[in-house]
């Protein structure tokens, strides 16, 4: 175990006060290794507070340079970091607010090839990605290494999040597969309210800091969904799917799949 | 017709039997039903069997939505 530093007991006094977390959560925080998948709208916030939580080992990946219509939300990037990959961008704010904090950087795509070897370094994973191929990869791959993790999902002025811990409702549980490349909306319709990425990724960063301190009940077998237009927030249960094609009794996806993405470019 | 009330993401509404799953998702003009997911009392609802799924009274009918990141794929 690590013994904390006058310095760190100051720094996460409003922490250690918490009778829930104490200088013995503050530790199990400082343990934890935790991979982010994506460092955009969600991976941002999620980024941003896991640092200043004292997460151990933060691990980013994400193949993006910083593009000047993501600053909208993506706030862990700064207008001087257009044109820079995201993951070095992402680690100089984060070495920024809390120096204690080891970062890993991944920049590429995270794919069938990679997935499982770069997943099976970290305690909890944290899916901040953009597109249904990678969400249902992150799923798989998580499945099958048997760890736990959160999603999330934004889209105009909503947003969705579950955590998942081995043996409960997966993403699969809920949404099967993937929807056809053609019903997934366009770009000019798929736009989201900035602070909705805030909102979302600070529930995801809450859920793993609860799961490393073991705080409360996790969002398992229950997808969260708010509409910021009516600020109404619902918890759906779901359940483990015993015929799911990932984490049911059997099981008919044996390796990870690379699914094919919706095409969409609007610098072009 | 028989009326009966429902409930459709949490909020109690009446609709008229028969109806099944596809109807109801017509009926609520769903703008893309390709990208929802159906849950009948919890259970999950196979998109092959929404036109078999008769709804009944009580019944509480989820959409569960497909959320990407907000930028879907711009930068690929």
């Amino acid at each position: 175990m690590i013994e904390l530093t006058e310095e760190q007991i100051q720094r996460y006094s409003r922490h250690i006060l918490l009778q829930d977390v104490g200088v013995e959560g503050q530790e199990k925080i400082m343990n934890a290794r935790v991979l982010v998948v994506g460092a955009g709208g969600l991976g941002a916030p999620v980024a941003l507070y896991l640092a200043a939580a004292g997460i151990g080992t933060i691990g980013i990946v994400d193949a993006d340079v910083v593009d000047l219509s993501n600053l909208q939300r993506q706030v862990i990037h700064f207008t001087k970091d257009v044109g820079v990959p995201k993951v070095k961008s992402a680690e100089e704010k984060i070495k920024a607010i809390n120096p204690d904090v080891k970062v890993e950087t991944y920049y590429k795509f995270l794919d069938s090839s990679n997935a499982l070897d770069i997943i099976k370094e970290y305690d909890f994973i944290v899916d901040g990605t953009d597109n249904f191929p990678v969400k249902f990869l992150i799923n798989d791959a998580c499945v099958m290494a048997g760890k736990p993790f959160s999603h999330g999902g934004i889209l105009r002025f909503n947003g969705q999040t579950f955590t998942h811990l081995p043996g409960t409702a997966c993403y699969r549980c809920m949404f099967k597969e993937p929807p056809p490349v053609g019903a997934v909306p366009t770009c000019s319709q798929a736009g989201v309210l900035g602070a909705i990425a805030g909102m979302l990724g600070t529930i995801q960063a809450a859920e793993t800091l609860k799961y490393f301190t073991g705080i409360g009940e996790l969002l398992t077998n229950r997808l969260l969904t708010f509409d910021a237009k009516t600020m109404q927030f619902r918890t759906v249960p779901v359940r483990h799917r015993d015929s799911c094609a990932i984490c049911g009794t059997n099981p008919t996806i044996d390796h990870l799949i690379d699914y094919e993405q919706a095409a969409c470019d609007l610098k072009h | 017709m028989i009326m009966a009330k429902i409930y459709v993401n949490g909020d109690a509404q009446e609709v008229n039997l028969p109806l099944n799953v596809s109807e109801l998702i017509k009926q609520l003009l769903v703008e893309d039903p390709e990208m929802v997911s159906v849950q009948v009392n919890e259970e999950f609802a196979e998109r092959e069997d929404w036109d078999s799924i008769q709804i009944k009274e009580g019944d509480k009918v989820d959409f569960l939505y497909f959320m990407g990141g907000g930028n879907l794929s711009i930068d690929h």
